[in-house]
This record gives C-alpha cells, structure tokens and sequence, in this order.
C-alpha cells in the first residue's frame, strides 16, 4: 500500500514536470515564436493577429493557467502550418506508431529470452561459443536502429528485392522497420538474461531446486528464467522507452504515417503547437511505460516493492 | 593503464587514436577533393579513382567520409564536454545548495533520467533551433541528466567515507571538499563513463543530423552523408552504407575503449592456485547405506576435498565436524552429486543403495531417497514461488502425482514439520514466512518422498539459537519417523555430539578421525579432536580459567605441508610429524585416526 501511494506521488510530479516543461519549451525559445513560424516576410498585421490568437500577448502565468485548462479538456491548440486541432493530427497517427513500437518491443522480447539463455546455457558449458556469441552481440546491440535500418534496406530491399524499401502498405511492409528496431534491443536484452541467468544460478534456490533433482530444463526454465527475467524487467522498461524513441527515426527512414514523421516536420517548419503536443504525447508514453514496468515488478516480485520504501 | 593491456582493449585504443588522428588530418588532405563537383561523373560506382562512388554532385564519397571524421567526431565531443559540465553542476547540486534545494534538484534529474536521450534531445533541439549548434546544446543538455544521476551516486557512496566526515568535522567548506575530497576520488569512473557517453553522443548527432535537424547544407557530417546516400540507395547503395560504417566504427572505438577501462578498474586478478597433495586413504569395510571411498574434490589446481572415505549405515546418524575451508561442506555436495563445473568430483567409490552414483542417470533414486537440507533458509527457497509449491514439485517430478495430490502431500508435510495452519501457509511466499520456519519448510520438503539419507549442512548456523534447539528436534523427530539416517555437517562439535551416533573429523580436506560421538569427550585419539572439544565451554569447564582456542589457522589450501597438514598447530608434532603424513589407519573397535602419536596415546591410555 505505501508503495502505491508513494509511486502515484511520483507519477503526478513527472506529469507535472513533463507538462510544465512542454509549456516552457515555447515560451524559453530565442525569439518570437510566430514570427519564427511565418517567416521574416510575413506583414506585421498578421503576426500581432496571430499572437492574439494564441494568448502569447497576455503575462505567462495566464498564459499557463489557459495552457493547463485547455490540456485538461484535451485541447491542445491548433497547428501553425496546417490549420488543423493537434489532438487530431496525433491522434490520426498515433496508432501506427504505438503498432510499431509494440510489435517492435514483442519481437525483440521473443529473441531475447531464448537468445539469452542459450547465451547462459553455453557460458557454463562451451567457453569459446559463449565467447563468440557474446561478442558478436556487444557489436549488433551498438548498433543504432537507423544504421540497422539503412542495412536492412540495403541486403533486403536492394539486394533481394524481399520487402518495399518504405511506407506502410502490406503485412511485409512492416518487417524492416520492425526488425530494424527490434534487433538491437533484443540483443541488449540477450546479454542482460545472460548476466542475470548466470547469477541467478549461483543461488542458493538454485542448489535446492537441483537437490530436488529437477530436470535440468526445469531447473532452468520454472526456476532460474522467472526471477532472472524479474530482474532484467527494469532494463526490459528503458529499452522500451529508447525503442519509443527509436521510432522516430525509423517512421523518417520508412515513411511511416506516425508521429515521428510529424514532429520532425514540425521541428523544421517551426509549427510549435504540433510540436508541443507530440512531445506530450511521447512524454505521458514514457511515463506510461515506468509506471508499467513498475507495477510489473511489485506484482511478480514482492520484495521490490518493500526495497523502495 | 595496465587495464587496457588486454586485446580487446588495445584494440579499441588503437582504433580510437586512429579515429582521433583522421579527425586531425582529413580535412587537410582530402578537403578539395571532397568538394570538388564534376558534372559529368554523377553516381558513379566503385572505381579506382573513386573507392566508393561519387554522389549526386559527382563528388568523391570516400573523401566526404573521411573528411567528415572532423565535424562528426568534432561536434560529438563537444557535445559530451557540454553534457559533463551541466551534469558535474547538477550532480553536485545538491552537495553545495544544502538539503532543501538538492532535494528538488535530485528530483527533475530523476524525471529526466527516464526520458530516453534521443527524445530530450529532440525537446532541447526545439528550443535550440535546427543547425549545429543547437543539435550540439540540445545532445549536450541530453546527456547531462544521465551524468547528473550518476556523480550524484558516486559522490554519495564517497561522501560516507570517513576522510569526507573529518574533514567536515574540521570545519572545511562543502565547496572545498568537493573539490579536494569528492570530486579526484570519482574522476576515474566519470571520465570512463565520458568516453562511452562520447560514443553515444556521435550515434545521436547522426541521428539528428540524418533527420535535418543537425549539421545543415552546405556543412556536412556522417549524419547527412548517411541521408543524402539513403535518398540513393537504389542506384547507389555505397553511398550510404560507406557514411554507416564510419558512424558504426567510431562509436565503437569510444564504447569499447570505455568499457576496456571499465573492466579493468573492476577486474581483480585472480592469482594462480600452486598444486596441492593429493593423498590415498585406506579403503574402508563393506555394509551400510552409503559407502564412499578416496573422495576429492577439485577446482583447477586446488584440492579442498584430498581422499575422504567413509560409510554411513541404514538409519545411523553421522556428523562431519571441522573449521571452514576443512572441505567438509564439499563433501556432503559431491555425495549429493551437487558439485557443478569447474568443480571436479574423482572417488573410487560412491554407492548410495547399492547404486554407482559415479555413472549414470540417478535422479529418481536422489529425488527420493536423499534429503537435502541447506544452511541458509533465507536464501534457499526460490523467492518467487508459493512454498507449498517448492515442495509439491517433488512430488509431480518424481511420484507422478497429480497437481492436486502433490499440493495436499505438500500441505500434509508442512503440517507435520510443526507449521501451523499448514493450509494458509502453503500459499504463501517464502519472505512471509520466519527463518525458523522457511528451515522447517525445507525439511518438509526433504520428507515429501521417504528419504533413506538426509544430509544437513549446518542447518542451523544460520538461526537464532532458541529456533536452533527446535529445528534440531524436529531433524532427530523426522529421522526417527522415516527410519532415515543422516548425515550431519557443522563446524560446532557440541550439536553434532547432541545430534549424531558417529563423528568424523574433517582437517584440510582430510578426515582425521573417526570415532563414536561417547567418546569424544575424554576419548579422543587425534590432538586436533581433542582441542576442538576442549574449546567448547561445559558445565564442568572452570569459569574462571580462560577457554582454550586452538592456536593458528587452517593451512592454505594452495600450500599443504609436507608431513601432517596440523603439524604447525599441534602441541605434540615431532620430526616425524613435518616429514610424513600420517595416513587414517583403522583400529580394532572400528576407529579410524590419522595421527602418528595417537598409538602413543591409545597405549597409554589401555594401561
Ligand atoms: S601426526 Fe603429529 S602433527 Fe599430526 S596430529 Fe599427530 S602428532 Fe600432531
């Protein structure tokens, strides 16, 4: 129970540090803002009509107060180069994008768990493959998703001419930036199961498990697996976030419909409400996934939870 | 920097200076030939005058590469110098601004830390505005939160030391301090973890850069170079990938060089065991329940475990008693077929119920026969399943029960090893349960089946001592119960003449004596019997004379003596003692001693 209070305490202080510095990025920018947005040309006229409309004219703790009333209503203003509400440009393609991440996520978890104990199974028995393996995952994991995208694309695209080189039309559509995105978590995670398993090994329970005379499998998969991959959850979390991250460039290379697309273009046509609320959104998604991963743990691990208090 | 003496660590150097000096020199050697533009050479492949195309422009791709190393590597750095700085302000924050305001502080940053960088660099890049500089102030403020959380830490576990409370005892300021005190004793990990955060930095100024967000036309780093080659990656594919390998090796170069330095700041090295003697022991009578002949247990060069024999009979009760590091733990383990790699088990004997437990498959017959109860009950259930689970597993693995019949097996015997509400506890975790209790647990678990054999190893140390007199009782109880003999391991004598028949004495992997638990007091041959007895305190012992402790300490197991492995500590050892090894010779009542005076002492002691 203290754990719940205390982790819901956090939670609403980094939604209101998250909201705060959303609003702030704007108003901290050099310049003005709409000015920036219409371009050096633009007549005066206009722009003064403009910063009226968006209330940048009145003092910041007003401007504040109408930016958290409007958030609450989900309003989240209206895009500078488009015209269109920005809740209806997120949320026409915030779903490809949270697809992605997920599908992303899943494949990297299903190599990762077998990945990770044969890793384990082999450091205990084949010191040269354990090796071998490990190395060439310390090289695949450094590996950036947009450097493994631009592979994939050559060796499957180009070369073999398997999959389209971008946009999302068909289910093979989804294979490259999928995997692109996948593979290097997955081997991150791989390394991690391996280290974990391997200690988890050397525990006492383990020695008691054996003693019952388990099967070796069993000895692996219901006894060491569970708690090694409770103790990889907390990475399993921050990877999930970086791979958030990591679609942006992947939606880029892809020419995926997502937000990522979106608020790279916004960036650069500086439509600062678009950009506002996609940052928003990827904020509160982060967060969603700690408050997750946290949960997750105090669930299947109990002690955890009583550490943190 | 001895730490980066190892291949992989001279390898990522090398590579790191080599990146580091083509950052120097490429612009000068290559910069015209990287921009000269030639119309009538667009796109063009492979050729020897150009290694790896041209682009768009028909410009040389490979100068591009290599005279982008400056920007790239250039622009990576000072973002990681920006990242560093605004980190060390803010990790130390808190140190300087007292309580209060380090408290807010240490808050954001931990807000901040959960934010992939990738995505505060995109929020900083906002504010900064597209280009260079804003892509370098944007990866710098990214990174500082990660460095932040982690000065943070190590300045913590610095700041309990107790140079840091002296000093603030004698009045030295908190700016001093850390600038004398906390921040040269953390500057080795923080310069490691720079160098890595360099590597990632390069990685996100790619990023940046290939989004348009970073390094603009007409300026050009791998970033660009790798979107303008993705834009042509059909006709063109070299392009591309040329920009990718650079980005990859320089990444790596920074990473692996980090990491090098990381393990060797970590690494301890662990020096080469010499070889040890290895010893032959006589070979023992027939008859019983478990016959184990010359026993060793070995890890590389060292052989904690050097000939044990002995033999347990059906139902007796018999305790190995002997310091730690006396191999006795060991041996308990390798008769339970328990001792994994690198360990190495060799014996010339180990039957078990008539069963050869050196070959072969025998996991039903250990699954159910013998019990193994362990010294640590905090540590030796799995924390994360139901305890009444732990013990219905036996059941389903080796009895074929249903789940439901090996969970009331299971109920049934936590009942019966004195659990109250057996029921209720089953269901629980082991951390809700008491030491005490997770103990009886495990011996219920031992009891799921009809062990012959239980082997405790010190399964009390661990416990209160009022819990210890009870799981005793509750050991002698269930042994009586099933008819099961056991075999007890502890360093105290006291239990083990409390609890067993028989009781071997266990010195440097060797047994010493071997002898009915009646006459150890007063009865035994070997002096090292005789001190460990005369070390424990009785109602007959003279309160007021001081208690005798055996003098000196075990032998190194990499540096056995020649002669009797006791001789340095034995009040009687002789010329004989340092020469030769005494071997375990058996006596006509069955006792087995190894000692060169103990026929002296037995002699004396007949007449
Ligand atoms: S052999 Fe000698 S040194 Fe060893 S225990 Fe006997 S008397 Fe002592």
């Amino acid at each position: 129970m203290r754990f719940g209070v205390r982790r819901t305490g956090r939670l609403v202080l980094s939604v209101w540090v998250l909201v705060t510095a959303a609003f702030l990025m704007i108003h901290v920018l050099p310049g003005d803002p709409v000015r920036a947005s219409l371009g050096p040309t633009a007549p005066l006229s206009l722009i003064e009509q403009r910063r009226a409309a968006m209330g940048l004219d009145d003092p910041l703790w007003l401007q504040y107060v109408h930016y958290l009333g409007h958030l609450v209503t989900g309003d989240l203003g209206v895009s500078m180069t488009s015209g269109l509400p920005v809740d209806e440009v997120i949320s026409s393609r915030l779903g490809s994008t949270v697809e992605m991440a997920l599908l992303a996520f899943a494949v990297a978890v299903l190599i990762s768990v077998p990945l990770g104990t044969i890793m384990a199974v082999l450091a205990r028995s084949n010191k040269n493959r354990d090796w071998a393996l490990t190395s060439a995952g310390v090289v695949v994991a450094t590996i950036p998703e947009f450097l493994m995208a631009v592979g994939l694309v050559f060796v499957f695209s180009v070369q073999l001419g398997w999959t389209p080189v971008a946009g999302r039309s068909g289910p093979s559509s989804y294979i490259l930036p999928v995997l692109a995105l996948a593979i290097g978590p997955a081997f991150m995670l791989a390394r991690i199961i391996r280290v974990e398993l391997l200690s988890v090994l050397q525990a006492d329970y383990i020695r008691t498990a054996r003693a019952k005379r388990l099967r070796p499998a069993a000895v692996y998969l219901r006894h060491a697996l569970p708690n090694a991959l409770t103790a990889t959850l907390t990475v399993g979390g921050l990877l999930l976030g970086a791979l958030v991250a990591g679609t942006v460039l992947i939606e880029n290379i892809f020419a995926w419909p997502g937000l990522g697309g979106t608020i790279v273009q916004s960036i650069l046509a500086k439509d600062y409400p678009t950009v506002q609320g996609v940052v928003l959104v990827y904020g509160a998604g982060v967060l969603l996934i700690n408050l997750v991963v946290d949960v997750a743990l105090a669930v299947l691990d109990p002690r955890s939870a009583i550490r943190e208090s | 920097m001895a730490y980066l003496k190892r291949p992989l660590g001279i390898s990522a150097a090398v590579l790191l200076v080599l990146v580091l000096g083509l950052a120097l020199v490429a612009p000068l050697l290559w910069q015209e030939r990287a921009d000269a533009v030639h119309p009538n050479e667009i796109l063009l492949g492979p050729s020897s005058a150009h290694p790896v195309g041209t682009d768009l422009l028909g410009r040389d791709i490979l100068a591009r590469v290599l005279v982008a190393t400056r920007l790239s590597v250039g622009l990576a750095l000072l973002a990681t110098a920006i990242g560093v700085g605004v980190g060390l302000l803010l990790g130390t924050a808190p140190t300087l601004l007292g309580r209060r305001v380090g408290r807010w502080i240490t808050a954001v940053i931990n807000i901040a830390v959960a934010f992939p960088t990738l995505l505060l660099a995109l929020f900083f890049a906002v504010i900064f505005g597209v280009g260079a500089k804003g892509a370098v102030l944007a990866i710098g403020f990214a990174t500082a939160p990660a460095f932040a959380r982690l000065t943070q830490t190590l300045a913590a576990t610095i700041s309990g030391r107790d140079f840091i409370a002296a000093a603030r005892v004698a009045g030295v300021g908190r700016m001093r301090i850390l600038l004398r005190h906390v921040l040269p004793n953390i500057a080795e990990p923080l310069v490691v973890s720079a160098t890595m955060a360099a590597g990632s930095a390069l990685l996100a100024f790619a990023s940046l850069s290939f989004l348009g967000l970073g390094v603009q036309a007409p300026g050009y780093d791998w970033g660009r170079l790798l979107g303008e080659g993705l834009a042509q990656i059909y006709i063109h594919p070299a392009g591309a990938l040329a920009a990718g390998v650079a980005v990859i090796v320089a990444a790596m170069a920074f990473n692996l060089t980090g990491e090098a330095v990381a393990r060797g700041l970590v690494m301890i090295n662990p020096d080469k065991p010499r070889s040890a003697l290895v010893g032959k022991a006589e070979p023992l009578p027939g008859g019983g329940l478990l016959h184990v002949e010359n026993l060793r247990v070995s890890y590389g060069d060292v052989t904690p475990v050097r000939g044990v024999s002995l033999t347990v009979g059906a139902g007796e009760a018999v305790g190995i008693v002997g310091e730690s590091g006396s191999g006795k733990s060991l041996t308990a383990l390798a008769i339970a077929q328990l001792i994994e790699s690198p360990g190495r088990v060799d014996a010339d004997r180990i039957e078990f119920l008539g069963e050869d437990l050196r070959h072969g498959d025998h996991r039903k017959l250990l699954g159910t026969s013998l019990a193994m109860v362990f010294q640590d009950p905090m540590t030796s259930l799995n924390p994360t399943h139901k305890v009444g689970r732990q013990l219905a597993e036996v059941a389903r693995e080796h009895q074929g029960a249903t789940r439901r019949a090996a969970w009331r097996r299971a109920v049934d015997r936590l009942a019966a090893v004195r659990i109250p509400d057996a029921e209720r506890r089953a269901r629980q975790l082991p951390h809700e349960f008491s030491g005490g209790m997770r103990q009886r647990a495990m011996i219920g678990m031992g009891v799921m089946a009809s062990p012959r054999l239980i082997i405790a190893d010190e399964p009390t140390t661990a416990l209160d001592v009022t819990v210890q007199r009870r799981v005793l009782e509750l050991l002698a109880d269930v042994r009586a119960a099933e008819g099961a003999a056991l075999l007890f391991i502890s360093h105290d004598v006291t239990v083990v003449g409390q609890v067993c028949d028989r009781v071997l004495v266990m010195y440097a992997g060797r047994v010493v004596e071997d002898l009915p638990t009646a006459s150890l007091a007063g009865g035994a041959l070997h002096p090292y019997t005789q001190a460990l007895v005369s070390a424990v305190p009785s109602m007959t012992t003279d309160r007021d004379r001081p208690l005798a402790v055996i003098p000196g300490r075990p032998p190194d197991p990499h540096a056995l003596p020649a002669g009797c492995a006791y001789a340095p500590r034995c009040p009687l050892a002789t010329e004989r003692c340092l020469d030769e090894d005494p071997t375990l010779t058996v006596h006509d009542d069955g006792r087995r001693v190894a000692c060169w005076h103990a026929e002296a002492h037995l002699e004396g002691a007949a007449s």
